[in-house]
């Protein structure tokens, strides 16, 4: 399952208003990195679906949004609950690390 | 059993695996997770490799090295090696997604990690103002002021492709003059937004949560200075990476893999090393290349000699 594409039209709903975690992912097609994260997040998506929402950000597509979220390198991770960001991942990290950051929302 | 496997993807990983696969030996490359393809992957533009005289993406070139791979059946698995036994015949090789090979021989490519500052809280502010990746990260400071530490080609390439986003570069280096090939220096030297600062260290990063600037140290004359900054982009080096297999082969003085005379043996029989890891000199992607093609040839010829 490939994680949705949010915009500054619907962050609101799509990440600030969730009732589960929402891990935004702020990518660019010209970033290698990302490209290699971003297959190890949909698996992580589909895997603990019932607790954590993944999404993505295009940075090209809303410079504004990585600006408000003061992104200044990527792949950046940031896991909003209640409208707040409450965890920050920077860089591509193999599952296992993933997984170990992310631990609190999924276990 | 596999006959061989390649621990790492870039020019050497790749080549092992091209030349590996023609000789029919089905090797298993274990390219690693999130960083497969190597150092390449986060260039631009590369020049320099032969056969391709107007230069092509460094990411492109890697997709190329690796397609070439895999149509000589090189099996290419993304996960991280984390865990290798080498001393007896039979070598393990343990992976982080959990899976646990055996091989007659391992060809070790694994290349170089970049070098930190070695600064406080350098590793807080990753991602907040300092970054590692200039193709990742230079659009984010479209109209800033940003720094590139280094004096190598690398740095040169960064802060030159930098001024594409950037209102104002400068270039910090130790010394006074540059390691960089005379063309990358010329492009960073002759470009309007790049300011050279030599001699000149950082003793200090500063800003709360967030990179603000940082503070300098002229190695000639002592003075100290601010400089307010959005951005810093560290190139100064790399470090070979041997922590999977320092206890069990020997290193150089600079800890690189010491490996016999020209050839790719290291102090293991059946274990090979290639590439970056090996070279403390030369480091190019054609050598890498070189170097792979030769632990491959080297890897054959010990397997030829088991049966």
């Amino acid at each position: 399952m490939a994680a949705k594409n949010v915009t500054t039209a619907t962050f609101q709903a799509d990440v600030l208003s969730s009732a589960k975690p929402v891990l935004v992912d702020f990518w660019a097609e010209w970033c290698g990195p990302c490209r290699m994260v971003s297959p190890i997040l949909d698996e992580i998506a589909s895997e603990h679906a019932d607790k954590i929402t993944i999404v993505k950000v295009n940075v090209d597509e809303e410079p504004a949004l990585a600006q408000q979220y003061g992104i200044t390198s990527i792949p950046a991770m940031q896991v909003f609950q209640g409208g707040e960001v409450v965890k920050s991942i920077i860089g591509a990290k193999p599952k296992p690390a993933l997984l170990a950051d992310l631990s609190s929302f999924i276990n | 059993m596999h006959e061989v496997i390649i621990i790492g993807s870039g020019p050497a990983g790749y080549t092992a695996g091209i030349y590996t696969g023609r000789a029919g030996l089905n090797p298993l490359l274990i390219a690693s997770s999130v960083e497969a393809g190597g150092e390449l992957m986060k260039t631009t533009e590369v020049e320099n490799y032969p056969g391709f005289p107007t230069g092509l993406q460094g990411p492109e070139l890697m997709d190329a090295f690796r397609a070439q791979a895999e149509r000589f059946g090189t099996e290419v698995l993304l996960d991280d090696v984390i865990e290798v036994d080498l001393k007896g015949p039979v070598k393990i090789v343990k992976t982080g997604g959990g899976k646990t090979f055996e091989a007659k021989t391992v060809i070790l490519a694994t290349g170089a990690a970049y070098r930190e500052l070695g600064l406080p809280r350098e590793k807080e502010l990753s991602g907040y103002g300092i970054s590692w990746c200039a193709t990742c990260d230079g659009f984010f400071f479209r109209e800033k002021t940003i720094a590139v530490i280094g004096g190598g080609d690398s740095a040169m390439e960064e802060a030159t492709f930098l001024t594409r986003f950037a209102s104002k570069v400068y270039l910090i280096h130790r010394r006074d003059s540059f390691k960089a090939s005379k063309i990358m220096q010329e492009r960073a030297l002759n470009n309007p937004k790049i300011e050279v600062i030599w001699n000149t260290e950082v003793s200090e990063l500063l800003g709360e949560g967030k990179l603000t600037g940082i503070k300098t140290n002229n190695l000639v004359d002592g003075t100290q200075n601010t400089l307010e900054l959005d951005g810093l982009f560290i190139a100064i080096g790399n470090d070979p990476r041997v922590w999977l297999v320092e206890n069990q082969l020997t290193l150089t003085p600079e800890k690189f893999i010491e490996v016999d005379g020209r050839s790719s043996k290291t102090s293991l029989p059946g274990v090979f090393a290639a590439g970056d890891v090996i070279d403390p000199t030369y480091r190019q992607a054609i050598t890498a290349a070189g170097s792979g093609c030769v632990a491959a040839l080297d890897a054959e010829h010990y397997l030829s000699n088991l049966k």
